[in-house]
């Protein structure tokens, strides 16, 4: 390791004030701290010694969280294109054309967005924040299976710059970033993030007969019309060839959808992660959760149409509220920041996900547009939950 | 009524290096210096003697012109060795050499039944006054003020703190005669705070004027402002006083006996501290001899106080007016290849994030000054809420000192902290802010507006 420090340290002199790219220090320090843990002491007054965790590790623990995700969303793209396309497939075949179709979304995600956030870095001369490690993922795991790369690129860029950039980046952003690319994408070019044709890649090859492409939201929306009961269409939808969606299947993701979220399961096995090692919060994934069943049940109550009358439970495992609640609710920038609010917060983005699903025709994810609207909605919850705690005092006073 | 208060949140450090409850033999230190930074709120300080002055222990030495009649005394009697100033005459320290037996400045013992102004008047005269600290702002207190309650807390939860008891043998009756001293000067109660999870030690069991409160649960249970918040919360306009138990007991001599008396027992603490254990010395010792014989001390650490709150020192430094305590560990200036992403279990951390495993090891730790990280924004939520042990919403009165909101800092509870009372979200934080400074920055944004 000797090697690759004094590689930095004969690099240094030039991004020193006065050097000749001392423009790009930010971009060194960087680089520098991401190989070595920096060798920084605590100043002489204050807390002497520091907890041995900072903001990487706690980056990088969420990242860990998304994998499971990310590998079973490569290989469920291999096994909806063998299904879709007929035609036998190993288990090498799927992961081989998964992987061909995800890494390049992924690349481009973290390409782009590292190069934007290193530009305004250096502008700004801010350090290099951890946040992006996260963010670069999110994009790629909630973008459709197969979208121009271009797209990707813009909307990271869009989501960067709009959605953290000019809010003075990392810890000050208003919106989720990943959620604002997608939507971005979902807005500006609504024909390749929705619909039925884009949730299997086909690549060059035909469907089959008899193959649909919608999701399981779409079919449970389309049977509210034709009057046939939910769970009966979605277990015959593309039995045929061996692809229903049944409970089991959606909590298994073996469904279509965004690369990373078709999985309940794999959602879950992140949260359990982020829960144990305390990195997300507890209270916002079992709010979600809890919101969006408690909501199902009074869809039940209601009954005006079949997709109403719906088992509750299956919202649960449907389109990407599992994966929305435990990756994307539970940022803790964009999220209520009180624990109360906490509360309420990941409540009502189950309720609303609900809501939107069932009632909008428009919009048959409701998730996205549910997280972004408590985002916007977050520091409210959190100003009521802050003026209690301040009534809390003034009162104690007079006592 | 005495009160049980059990308290969950907060986090007990538990470090290498704790101090045996055994007197060490070291060579006693020559030099002593009182130092105006110990004292937040001075604000103009004057030096009230010359260079090559003698002085008894007792004799003023130095004083605030914004409150005349708290005099700053000479812990021990000698000479007036250098007035050091800084930058702009700053004045930094009075040192002092110290004679080899100490005299005292003589008054005779105080007469408890004068009135409270009399009272404190002249204790303020006597160089006792500065243990007495005001809540808010953590000050020296006016002698002028009638406080609502006085706290004493009886235990520190400081990582490797000594044992209050033990700093205290034979002080017993002293003890009880500031007790009884401060009680004259509240008309509100005294609350004496003692360690729940274990049997009240001897010297406070039988406590008369003080109100025996028990406190249990991790740091910070032992801080005053914990305490203070749990029984008798100051609020705007509120003013309330603190003194340590040595403080008491320095009173308490100085109402029998008529004199400031200085000497105290420290303890030397620390994972590279050559000599563990208690010593007994003066108020503003040098710390070189206390030290003994340590090998190499750039490579080390030298801490007045505790590791949370202390105030690095240099190897011939002085002691802090306050601390009871010099802790020793060795200095973090290294990389670390991945240091943020390789797992460990003996690096100590309160978070269970990816590869710490610190949470597992039962045992103690063994810490340096390396901060593990640079300084980020505010980005994980919810980590100081469960280090503070008080209905305050930290996040939000952070966020309200970095900009500079008045209403909000009042609001949101700047009357109840001081820098101790966050050192342990200092400790904690992620993204590694200076939390104590940014508490003080607030503090005296309240206090000078």
């Amino acid at each position: 390791m000797k090697l690759l420090q004094n590689l930095f340290d004969g690099m240094k002199p030039n991004f020193e004030k006065g050097g000749k790219w001392e423009k790009f220090h930010t971009l060194y320090e960087g680089h520098r701290t991401i190989a070595f843990a920096p060798d920084l002491i605590t100043k002489s007054k204050g807390a002497q010694i520091k907890d041995a965790t900072d903001l990487k590790r706690v980056m990088i623990t969420v990242v860990i969280a998304m994998i499971p995700a990310l590998l079973f969303g490569i290989l469920n793209i291999g096994h909806q294109h063998f299904i879709a396309t007929g035609g036998e497939a190993t288990f090498l075949d799927k992961a081989i054309f998964g992987a061909l179709t995800v890494l390049p979304t992924l690349i481009v995600s973290y390409a782009v967005g590292l190069a934007t956030e290193f530009t305004f870095c250096v502008i700004r001369n801010h350090p290099i924040s951890e946040g992006y490690l996260v963010t670069g993922m999110l994009i790629a795991l909630v973008m459709p299976p197969f979208i121009p790369l271009w797209q990707v690129a813009l909307a990271t860029i869009f989501a960067v710059v709009i959605g953290k950039e000019v809010f003075g980046g990392t810890g000050m952003n208003i919106l989720n970033v990943a959620m604002t690319a997608r939507a971005f994408l979902y807005f500006a070019y609504p024909a390749q993030i929705s619909g039925d044709l884009v949730w299997t890649y086909l690549g060059d090859k035909t469907a089959v007969d008899g193959f649909s492409g919608a999701t399981a939201l779409a079919v449970a929306y389309n049977s509210s019309i034709d009057g046939t009961p939910v769970v009966e269409a979605l277990n015959s939808h593309n039995a045929a060839l061996g692809a229903d969606y049944s409970f089991m299947s959606m909590f298994m993701g073996w469904i279509p959808g965004s690369i990373g979220e078709t999985s309940t399961l794999m959602a879950l096995i992140g949260a359990v992660i982020l829960v144990a090692t305390g990195v997300a919060s507890w209270k916002i994934i079992v709010g979600g959760f809890s919101g969006a069943y408690a909501m199902g049940l009074v869809m039940n109550a209601l009954q005006v149409n079949e997709f109403m009358a719906m088992p509750a439970h299956y919202h649960l495992v449907m389109g990407g509220l599992a994966f929305g609640v435990v990756f994307m609710a539970t940022d803790p920038v964009s999220a209520a920041q009180t624990e109360v609010g906490k509360w309420i917060y990941g409540i009502l983005i189950g309720v609303l996900t609900v809501i939107i699903r069932v009632t909008n025709p428009a919009y048959p994810e409701g998730i996205m547009l549910a997280v972004l609207f408590m985002n916007v909605v977050a520091p409210l919850i959190d100003h009521y939950v802050v003026k209690a705690n301040k009534t809390r005092r003034l009162q104690r006073a007079t006592v | 009524m005495s009160k049980i208060v059990k308290l969950k949140k907060g986090f007990d450090l538990k470090l290498v290096g704790k101090a045996p409850l055994e007197f060490l033999q070291v060579a006693a230190a020559t030099t002593f210096a009182i130092k105006p930074s110990d004292f937040p709120g001075i604000q103009r300080p004057k030096v009230l003697v010359n260079e090559g002055d003698t002085v008894k222990a007792g004799t003023p030495i130095l004083m605030d012109k914004a409150m005349e009649q708290v005099i700053y005394a000479s812990p021990v009697s000698g000479e007036i060795v250098e007035i050091k100033r800084g930058d702009k005459r700053k004045l930094l320290e009075i040192k002092i050499l110290a004679d080899a037996t100490v005299t005292h400045e003589k008054s005779g013992a105080l007469d408890l039944g004068q009135d409270r102004a009399t009272l404190a008047g002249k204790l303020a005269a006597s160089g006792v006054w500065p243990n007495v600290i005001q809540r808010p702002f953590g000050i020296v207190a006016n002698p002028a003020d009638n406080p609502k309650a006085i706290f004493v807390s009886g235990f520190d939860t400081h990582p490797l703190a000594p044992e209050v008891p033990f700093l205290l043998q034979g002080e017993e009756r002293y003890f009880q005669a500031g007790i009884d001293a401060l009680s004259k000067l509240t008309t509100g109660k005294v609350h004496l705070n003692v360690d729940g999870s274990k049997a009240v030690p001897a010297i406070f069991s039988g406590i008369k004027n003080a109100q025996v409160n028990q406190f249990s649960g991790p740091h910070p249970a032992g801080n005053v402002g914990t305490q203070i918040h749990h029984l008798d919360p100051i609020n705007k306009g509120d003013v309330a006083w603190t003194v340590s138990p040595f403080g008491v007991a320095q009173i308490g001599k100085f109402v029998l006996e008529g004199i400031y008396d200085a000497s105290k027992v420290i303890a030397l603490t620390g994972s590279e501290m050559s000599q563990k254990g208690y010593v007994k010395t003066y108020t503003g010792a040098n710390v070189s001899t206390l030290l003994g014989g340590i090998a190499q001390p750039e490579t080390l650490r030298i801490i007045s106080g505790n590791v949370l709150t202390g105030e690095k020192v240099e190897k011939d430094g002085y002691l802090g007016f306050y601390h009871n305590q010099v802790t020793v560990i060795p200095e973090g200036k290294y990389e670390e290849f991945l240091g943020w992403l390789k797992p460990s279990a003996t690096k100590l951390s309160f978070h269970k994030a990816i590869g710490m495993f610190s949470f597992l090891k039962s045992g103690e730790f063994k810490v340096d000054t390396n901060t593990h990280g640079e300084e980020r924004p505010f980005v994980v939520s919810g980590v100081f809420e469960k280090v503070m042990p008080m209905d305050i919403l930290p996040t939000y009165l952070f966020k309200a000192i970095v900009t500079e909101d008045f209403d909000e800092m009042e609001e949101l509870g700047l009357y109840e902290v001081i820098e101790e009372d966050v050192a342990l979200c200092e400790f904690v934080d992620p993204s590694k802010n200076e939390l104590q400074e940014l508490v003080r920055h607030g503090i005296e944004l309240l206090m000078y507006n």
